[in-house]
């Protein structure tokens, strides 16, 4: 192969890295000086160096002596509770994918196209279109609350929506095809006479699932629940329409900082630590991924 | 008989997953349905009526934010399949050179970044230039589209490229084919279906885009989705509902035209 002589060649992708930099890549660095300057009055910043911004991601300066710092209660709340609600999103997308994916993968071929076609149209239709479907399930005025009504279980509504669970219940919807795909994937590799030889040799089922069939599809787990865990970490559209003012995420916390907040500093350290936890569960993927790699290597 | 035993059964997981696919689709079912609601109520089914989708079509602005949907993502997504047609031929049968690593991290980091903080990367972006610049126009939306739509269409060209017999193009120069010609004539006409794919992909991502949407418009650049977001404020008639189906069956539309060409080879 005479491939070498085109040692030009990557110049073709100059013109998209040009654009990717200048409206993707580019301002995250923006984002990154803005943090460390201070707020304008109107929005914006002004061009004074400070670590406030970053001071009052964690911490609150006391009303009347602002030299008294205390934690920042709100924040850490919607710090932990964005950090549990996806880790809870992932394990639910888990617990229905793998029964799911393995549903698909054992079909005959025929039907696992459409099977498969059945999983990939949620995952490409839009996000905002099905959270709008969740919100109108279980509205105090909406489909659940108006069957359980009408069948006498209940004498009023069930409060739903603005809570956590309907934050989860949303974000377990909308990013559950993302957990189904690679497991999918992992499964259709799958040597089944590797199963087969478990079952002879008089394992249950059971053990042939934790001994065989789980260790077998790790890898699939571990790539569904880095995709399902990312976006839902950073979720914004899902949390606002699902949770409302009460139920925040660190998506609707940033948001805040550029719209009625006005404390752009803040909006963007807060956008550098929601950036730092995700590059943390990609490198700590990528790890556990090399791990993986070296142990089957042997 | 008795049923035979099967290495791929696991008791539960059938009923399991039928239960998922169910409660999959069951929302966007019911929010279907009640486009067709003749009352205004999304609980009480009060008889078959398009009176909705009438609403829906005639309220101009609904038709104003669907076009400029429409042509942001017609426009972002050509300029991306173009700009990742370029990166793919560029990246992809090549030997390892120096600076791969960064260009494929350089693609794919709009998809590693959560949307709302490049949303507001480019809000700080934006601001600053329209100050220094003056210009407030629909350039910004379609920039900010097209950098989020090339890793989006270049994933299927690439895959397409991976996959072409490079034999095809050494017997288009072993019959003297200069290498426009052989790019011209073997080359592209193969790159075809990746091609019409990502466009594809890149463009329901573009309609589909509404965080960074969101942060980035300025006054009268309202697309769909970000209409829809103002309007789940308040309390939706089925109109909502005709919106939504409209849309649910364009993008359904174009995801299983995309799943039919890229099968096609597989």
């Amino acid at each position: 192969m005479d491939r070498d002589k085109h040692g030009w060649k990557w110049l073709l992708s100059a013109p998209a890295l040009l654009v990717l930099i200048a409206a993707a890549s580019g301002p995250l660095v923006i984002v990154g000086v803005y943090s460390f300057l201070s707020p304008g009055t109107m929005g914006g910043v002004s061009w004074v160096f400070s670590t406030e911004a970053w001071l009052r991601v964690f911490m609150a300066r006391d009303i009347f002596d602002p030299e008294v710092l205390s934690w920042n209660a709100a924040h850490l709340t919607i710090f932990w509770r964005s950090i549990w609600l996806s880790l809870q999103t992932t394990l639910i997308c888990a617990a229905l994918g793998f029964p799911t994916a393995w549903f698909i993968a054992t079909r005959p071929p025929s039907s696992r196209t459409l099977w498969l076609f059945l999983i990939t149209i949620p995952f490409w239709t839009n996000l905002l279109i099905r959270t709008f479907a969740i919100q109108e399930l279980i509205r105090n005025s909406g489909t659940i609350n108006s069957l359980l009504l009408w069948a006498g279980l209940i004498d009023q509504p069930i409060q739903m929506l603005f809570t956590d669970f309907a934050v989860l219940l949303g974000m377990a919807y909308v990013f559950l095809p993302l957990m189904v795909l690679p497991l999918f994937a992992a499964m259709d590799k799958l040597d089944f006479r590797l199963v087969e030889a478990g079952y002879d040799l008089y394992a249950s089922r059971l053990q042939v699932l934790w001994h065989v069939i789980i260790p077998m599809v790790k890898p699939g787990f571990i790539a569904g629940s880095i995709l399902v865990f990312i976006p839902a970490i950073g979720a914004y559209v899902t949390p606002r329409i699902l949770g409302g003012g009460r139920t925040m995420m660190m998506g609707n916390l940033i948001g805040l900082q550029f719209g009625q907040g006005q404390n752009w500093p803040l909006g963007a350290a807060l956008s550098m630590l929601l950036l730092i936890i995700v590059v943390g569960a990609l490198v700590f993927y990528l790890r556990v991924v090399n791990r993986e790699e070296d142990t089957r290597r042997g | 008989m008795a049923r035979s035993f099967s290495v791929k059964r696991l008791p539960g997981f059938g009923a399991i997953a039928l239960l998922t696919f169910a409660m999959l689709y069951l929302p966007i079912v019911i929010l279907v349905v009640y486009s067709f609601n003749a009352g205004s109520s999304q609980s009480n089914w009060e008889g078959l009526s398009l009176r909705w989708y009438q609403a829906a079509l005639s309220n101009e602005q609904v038709q104003e934010v669907s076009i400029r949907s429409l042509w942001l993502a017609a426009t972002a997504s050509g300029v991306a399949t173009v700009l990742a047609t370029l990166a793919a031929l560029g990246t992809t049968r090549v030997s390892r050179f120096p600076g791969q690593t960064m260009i494929y991290a350089l693609i794919n980091q709009p998809l590693m970044v959560p949307e709302i903080v490049t949303g507001i990367a480019l809000l700080i972006f934006v601001a600053f230039l329209k100050v220094n610049t003056g210009y407030a126009g629909m350039g910004y939306m379609v920039a900010a589209h097209t950098a989020f739509c090339i890793p989006f269409a270049y994933l299927p060209i690439r895959a397409r490229l991976e996959t072409l017999d490079s034999t095809l193009e050494t017997a288009a120069s072993d019959l003297y084919a200069n290498p426009v010609q052989a790019f011209r004539h073997i080359t592209l006409p193969l790159m075809v279906p990746g091609i019409i794919a990502g466009f594809m992909l890149g463009f329901v991502i573009s309609l589909d885009t509404v965080v960074i949407t969101e942060f980035v418009k300025s006054a009268g650049q309202e697309t769909l989705p970000t209409y829809m977001l103002g309007q789940l404020r308040r309390v939706v008639t089925p109109e909502m509902n005709a919106i939504a189906t409209l849309f649910l069956a364009l993008s359904i539309l174009i995801v299983t035209a995309f799943f039919l060409i890229t099968r096609k080879r597989g």
